[in-house]
Order: structure tokens, then C-alpha cells, then sequence
């Protein structure tokens, strides 16, 4: 296989990474919801927490996506 | 048309405005410097223009400038307790500093400091470097006993005390990726919508109506950018006050 072409495959797998960083904040907004309907009280006080698990989470995928940057671009 | 546009990656691209050498350096004044500036200027006039003229009801500048202090001041009270509020000057110019190199990256023509993992993983050290620094002189030799957690059997630490070192050492790296994926990745995906937009309108006749459809995708990504810009900023200011939190109080979590 040329190289070249292997980079590119490298590349694509490397943003496989987002399918976890996806499962994951459907997870958080999944799980925000279901808690947020049966206690919708508490809800308010959550937002926080909830916007911060899925910014920790979306990092996870990007980190997949700083891979493949590096892998296209050196 | 289409070797007219630039690439998405090109607006990374650090270019001198006052070049400047000193010895081997290269100090020269470029956009990232500009920029950065910019946001310490920006920081400035926004808090003290803001409470320049305190009223006991405050204005509406007043009462953002207010909210802003208070929202992270809760923040750091939160995660690191009273013993945190120490250093709340450090997390609040942190927090400020990253917030307003992300909000001036969404101008267009702008230039993003916070989008080079250097400029982040900078800001990453000095949190890092700090909370060794703090829990070395809070508790002496005995910082070292945050690698061994609580209520852990102990035939398992030969394997939990490798992988706390780890995770603490990769804390840094974590810490400046995020940031810098953060606004490396949204700047980046504008920057291909843009692209689109223009290679469909391009297409002359009925086809430029298919420009529509990315423009409507930039608009809302840039809606999106808004939210992670301030998003990641609050992540780098809680993360750092948790980590603080871990020099200050070691064991006991607040």
C-alpha cells in the first residue's frame, strides 16, 4: 500500500473517535432528561453539571480529531 | 473558481506584523500576539469600564460585569471551599483570558489565540505547575498520598498508584487539548461549510440554489461556537479549581 494512502485510512479511523464522544452525550442528555421529567424540581440546579459532562465528553471525540489532523498534516 | 479559496487550515497561520530577532528568537509582534492583546484590552475595559460608575442598582454593563464575578466565584467556593477563594484571582484572569480569546476568535477576519495548543498548553503549565507547587507547601511530603486514594485494599495499589501518577501527569495534557481541540475543530468545520457555500454558489443558474443549505449549516455552527467558547472557558475554570482543590484539601471533597 502507498503510504499516502495509508495516512488518509489512518486519518478516517482516527475521527472513529466521535462515535464514542456521540454515544457519550447521548448518554448525558439521555440520562439529564429521564432524571429531569421524574424530578423536574431539581432540574434547574443540575444545568450546570449537565453542560459540563457534555463539554468534557465532546473533548473526548475531538481529541480522535487533533489525531487525525496530526496524522494528515506531518 | 475553486483554487481561490483558501483552505480551511489557513487561518491558523501565525504571520509577523512587527517582525522582530533577537539573537536566535523570534519575537516579532504577529496576529496571535495582536489578538491576545486585544483580549487582555477587552477583559479590561469590559470589568472596569463596567464598574466605573458602581451603582448600588446596577446598570445593565454593571450587573454583566457582576454576574461574571459571582458565576465564578460560586464556582471555585463549589470546588475548592472556602480555602479555594485564595486563588480565585488566578481562575477568574484564567477564565477571562480564554473566554475573550474565544469570543474575539468568532469575529470574522479575526484570529483565534486559544485555537494553538502552545498558547493553551502554556496556560495548562501554569495551573499544573501551581497546584504542585500549592501542595508541596500546604502539605509538605505528604501531597504525595493523593496517589494513594482512600479505602483501597492493598494488594490493588501496585496497580492504583501507577495509574493515579498517570492520570495526574496527563492532567496538562488533557487540560490544554480540550481548549485547543475545542476551538481547533469548530473553526476548522466553519471554515468547510464556507467552502461549500462558495463552490455551490459558484455553480451558476439554478445549482447556486443549493449555497442555501451550508449557509444555513454556518449560521447555525457559528450558534453552536458561540456556546462552546464560553463552555470551554468555564471547563478550563472549574477543572482548574478541582485541580486546586486536590492541592489544597488533598483528600476531603468538597
Amino acid at each position: 500500500m502507498e503510504a499516502e494512502a495509508a495516512k488518509f485510512i489512518g486519518a478516517g479511523l482516527a475521527s472513529l473517535a466521535l462515535l464514542g464522544a456521540g454515544i457519550g452525550i447521548g448518554n448525558i442528555f439521555g440520562n439529564f432528561l429521564s432524571g429531569a421529567l421524574r424530578n423536574p424540581g431539581a432540574a434547574a440546579s443540575q444545568n450546570g453539571n449537565l453542560l459540563l459532562g457534555f463539554a468534557l465528553c465532546e473533548a473526548t471525540g475531538l481529541f480522535g480529531l487533533v489525531l487525525a489532523f496530526v496524522i494528515l498534516f506531518t | 473558481m475553486l483554487h481561490q479559496i483558501a483552505g480551511p487550515m489557513e487561518q491558523f497561520v501565525i504571520k509577523p506584523i512587527v517582525p522582530l530577532h533577537v539573537g536566535g528568537l523570534d519575537l516579532s509582534f504577529s496576529n496571535t500576539s495582536l489578538w491576545m492583546a486585544l483580549a487582555v484590552a477587552g477583559v479590561t475595559i469590559f470589568l472596569t469600564m463596567g464598574m466605573a460608575r458602581a451603582a448600588l442598582v446596577p446598570g445593565r454593563w454593571q450587573s454583566m460585569a457582576e454576574m461574571t464575578y459571582e458565576f465564578i466565584a460560586n464556582t471555585v467556593r463549589q470546588n475548592a471551599g472556602e480555602a479555594g477563594m485564595k486563588f480565585f484571582p488566578l481562575i477568574f484572569t484564567l477564565f477571562m483570558f480564554v473566554l475573550f480569546c474565544n469570543l474575539f476568535g468568532l469575529l470574522p477576519y479575526s484570529f483565534t489565540p486559544t485555537s494553538h495548543i502552545i498558547v493553551t498548553f502554556a496556560l495548562a503549565m501554569l495551573v499544573f505547575i501551581t497546584v504542585i507547587v500549592v501542595g508541596l507547601l500546604r502539605h509538605g511530603l505528604h501531597f504525595f498520598s493523593l496517589f494513594v486514594p482512600g479505602g483501597v485494599p492493598g494488594w490493588l495499589l501496585p496497580i492504583i498508584v501507577p495509574i493515579e501518577i498517570i492520570s495526574f501527569l496527563s492532567r496538562p495534557i488533557s487540560l490544554s487539548v480540550r481548549l485547543f481541540a475545542n476551538m481547533l475543530a469548530g473553526h476548522t468545520m466553519l471554515k468547510v461549510f464556507a467552502t461549500f457555500v462558495v463552490s455551490r454558489g459558484a455553480a451558476g443558474g439554478i445549482m447556486s440554489a443549493g449555497a442555501i443549505l451550508p449557509l444555513l449549516g454556518i449560521v447555525a455552527v457559528t450558534a453552536l461556537e458561540f456556546l462552546v467558547a464560553a463552555l470551554q472557558a468555564y471547563v478550563f475554570a472549574v477543572l482548574t479549581s478541582i485541580y486546586l482543590n486536590d492541592a489544597i484539601n488533598l483528600h476531603e471533597h468538597h
